[in-house]
């Protein structure tokens, strides 16, 4: 099913363009959870071109990622596959809605190695 | 006052149809200093062209307006009629109511009242036309050739052969190039040297061909027809007219732990050293850099053993000065760099190696004498895994490899491949790619028979990446057909690396006011109806320095900018363009701001003696316009702030009076 408002969204948000993409499966050649994902990056980057964003939703290879960005570095046509990952987790964990991280949660997680940056991003990713 | 004749063309209905050219034709008749108007319905024809001349004659005219096509079609065709009816050609011009009037206009009222404005600009602007004469300039009868490789012996000894003096300059103490390195060529495979050496014994043989090898060159002033070239050979500390080429030398030599360049540092050659057998000149050069003799002043063992006595430590670089009519770029190319490339563990394993390198190790002259043997411990590999596009077809803005297609990989891979599973069946092969590219007389076929016939696994995907564990190569790839991902454990990793221009290039390039893209490679004059010159008069471009291109390609190429040089050494006179710039010395302010906007190199600045109202002189600093190298493109026109610059038949003066004459 194409959902060209999401597919727009993702584009936008992760800053990745699909149609760079020239096939060669680099992305998924170099990729180190391959085994564990159901849709490998370079389905990710085609299926986010094609508008067939729905699957990639309801995967559970959206968390298999371990945003290492091997992919990242050595696409040669600068497609950045991980990010268009992180994107699509996004709005994954956006569309369940419910805040995941509140801000009471905070004191009983946070203590003195955690890095305040890390919060930060937490709340961004996890309380929309 | 000039007497200006008009003449309308119909053009058929291509003008006719959306102009009214008589309405045209009785308007421009009003316009001052012009005597005669009419219009015609074809006045590029013969009878057209025969109205001109009759006209010219009748009225006397002085200075003819054509309305009809553009002047990129006709502008020719109608100087030669103003000179066949006795008129200077330069006393033409032509209002361009076709292309930029009757094609983009729809209404005839419209049209019509444009075509007149074009026709007044025409008019106004031919008031102040004087006649031109184009300047001549003498060919010196010899040509130069920049690179020794298979593009640069093909285009010297094509000029040799046309009867002209041809000096090819190669930077290596051998002509020869990447070819000479080279096992067997696509698709037909023959043994390159079986092929090459041949050509190479031809060209030190041809009386009219000499070769500067292990020499550079420096310096190119002048222009086409008449560059002045500075050529540095540099010192071998060897006789090149006395060593015989023996190798009694190469033998003795106690230095023998350096790389070998030929064989890509695959092994070691002594410090005095001839690169390969069939070398041409066949002589013998010392690397200063590892001879002990020139390093410490010890040892000396190869003038000892030196029969001939060609050995002589205290040679020097020598600088030659010559004269060209026409000078051939053929600097050809390199495999890029695999440093930025770690996931492929080229700088980890001797056992990931470059395509170059795999064709040293099959070469019957190369490190393992044509063996196929693992670089690390010497043995068979038993599986071998080539990766292709290695750097090529890469993001504009990644920090590594290049945008274009190398062109030459697939094939050679393909080659590469079969002749291993020919040679060793026994030997398991696989190609990953990205597409594989044969366009080429006989090249698809050629793959598809190292698929069909020789069971090479050819695997839709990319190696992402190799790692070394013990004496295997882990090779993780991508098999994006089976959507699997694959690990193989190969003995050797093949990397078809990109290539890029030879770094000679851009200093070259600034040497001979020479463009070149942003990959480093010459730009053509054209990219289709030119594509051997340069923009700069009296360069040609000859083989990879152009761009990617295999053997067949790189030989046609060669073969048309020897035509091409032929076309310009047969002339005895070389007649310009006069539509150039010149400067007016009295007001240039010897600002240079003209000498650098020229792309041609063609301004120069000259101190002069001006006499002063005084009575005095004075010296000052003025621009000159070389008339030969000035292509007219108007650049300094634009650059000069005191107004000094003017182009010749496109005064600034010029220009103006038509755009007053449309604005009225």
């Amino acid at each position: 099913m194409n959902n060209s408002f999401l597919q727009e969204e993702l584009i936008r948000e992760s800053g990745v363009n699909p149609r760079k993409c020239m096939r060669c499966g680099k992305c998924s050649g170099t990729c180190p959870a391959y085994e564990e994902m159901e849709y490998h990056p370079h389905q990710f980057v085609y299926m986010v071109e094609t508008g067939d964003i729905e699957p990639l939703l309801n995967s559970e290879s959206l968390y298999r990622c371990l945003s290492c960005f091997a992919c990242v570095e050595r696409c040669p046509r600068g497609v950045e596959p991980a990010k268009l990952v992180e994107a699509v987790r996004l709005a994954a964990v956006r569309k369940q809605g419910n805040n995941s991280l509140k801000a009471d949660d905070i004191p009983s997680l946070s203590d003195e190695e955690t890095p305040q940056q890390l919060l930060v991003s937490a709340f961004r990713k996890y309380s929309k | 006052m000039q007497r200006i004749g008009v003449f309308v063309c119909w053009c058929g209905s291509n003008i006719a149809g959306t102009v009214d050219v008589q309405a045209v034709s009785d308007a421009l008749k009003n316009e001052p200093g012009v005597v005669f108007s009419t219009n015609y319905q074809y006045m590029c024809s013969q009878a057209g062209q025969d109205l001109i001349v009759d006209a010219v004659r009748e009225h006397n005219l002085t200075g003819l307006v054509i309305c009809s096509c553009s002047p990129r079609m006709h502008e020719a065709t109608f100087r030669k009629t103003a000179q066949k009816a006795g008129l200077n050609p330069y006393m033409v011009e032509i209002a361009n109511i076709r292309e930029q009037c009757s094609w983009v206009h729809k209404e005839m009222e419209i049209g019509t009242e444009k075509a007149i404005i074009l026709g007044k600009a025409a008019i106004a602007k031919v008031h102040l036309n004087a006649p031109l004469t184009p300047g001549e300039s003498p060919v010196t009868k010899r040509a130069l050739v920049i690179g020794g490789g298979i593009a640069g012996i093909q285009t010297a000894l094509d000029i040799a052969d046309a009867g002209f003096k041809v000096d090819i300059v190669e930077k290596l103490p051998t002509i020869g190039g990447k070819m000479a390195q080279l096992d067997k060529t696509f698709p037909t495979l023959d043994c390159a040297a079986c092929i090459l050496t041949p050509k190479m014994v031809d060209v030190a043989q041809n009386e009219n061909v000499r070769i500067f090898s292990y020499s550079e060159v420096t310096e190119v002033k002048g222009f086409v027809g008449n560059f002045d070239v500075t050529i540095k050979k540099n010192a071998r500390y060897v006789k090149e007219d006395i060593c015989t080429g023996c190798g009694a030398c190469v033998d003795k030599c106690p230095m023998k732990k350096n790389p070998n360049e030929f064989n890509l540092g695959m092994d070691n050659r002594p410090a005095i050293y001839i690169p390969f057998a069939q070398a041409v000149p066949k002589v013998a050069t010392i690397d200063p850099n590892a001879c002990n003799m020139l390093k410490n002043g010890k040892c000396g063992l190869c003038a000892r053993v030196c029969t001939a006595g060609a050995i002589d430590y205290t040679q020097k670089d020598e600088y030659i000065e010559e004269k060209y009519g026409a000078i051939v770029v053929a600097t050809g190319y390199n495999p890029i760099s695999m440093d930025k490339f770690d996931e492929f563990a080229y700088n980890q394993s001797k056992d990931v190696i470059t395509s170059l390198e795999f064709e040293r190790l099959t070469n019957a002259a190369g490190p393992t004498a044509g063996k196929l043997l693992r670089p690390s411990d010497g043995k068979h590999p038993e599986k071998i895994v080539f990766v292709q596009c290695v750097g090529s077809r890469c993001d504009a803005c990644a920090e590594k490899g290049k945008e274009y297609c190398s062109k030459i990989c697939c094939m050679y891979t393909a080659k590469h491949a079969m002749l291993t599973r020919d040679k060793y069946p026994d030997t398991e092969v696989y190609v990953f790619y990205i597409d594989v590219r044969t366009p080429g007389k006989n090249f698809d076929e050629f793959y598809r028979r190292a698929v069909e016939e020789y069971g090479v696994h050819y695997i839709k995907g990319m190696v992402g990446k190799v790692t070394p564990e013990g004496d295997k190569l882990i090779v993780q790839a991508s098999d994006l057909l089976a959507d699997k991902q694959l690990k193989i454990d190969a003995d050797l990793v093949v990397l078809a690396a990109a290539i890029e221009p030879d770094k000679s290039a851009r200093p070259l390039a600034t040497m001979l006011t020479a463009s070149m893209d942003t990959n480093d490679f010459f730009t053509e004059a054209h990219p289709k109806l030119r594509p051997v010159e340069s923009p700069t008069a009296g360069v040609f471009l000859s083989g990879c320095c152009q761009g990617p291109k295999d053997i067949p390609e790189t030989v046609s190429q060669a073969s048309a900018a020897a035509a091409k040089v032929i076309g310009l050494l047969v002339k005895d006179k070389l007649t310009g363009n006069p539509c150039i710039a010149s400067s007016n010395e009295l007001m240039c302010n010897g600002c240079s701001s003209c000498e650098r906007v020229c792309p041609y190199g063609a301004i120069t600045y000259v101190d002069k003696e001006f006499r002063m109202p005084d009575r005095t002189t004075r010296m000052r600093r003025v621009a000159q316009v070389n008339p030969a190298v000035c292509q007219g493109c108007g650049a300094c026109t634009v650059a000069c702030p005191s107004g000094a610059m003017d182009l010749r038949g496109f005064s600034s003066s010029q220009i103006m009076a038509e755009v007053d004459a449309i604005c009225k």
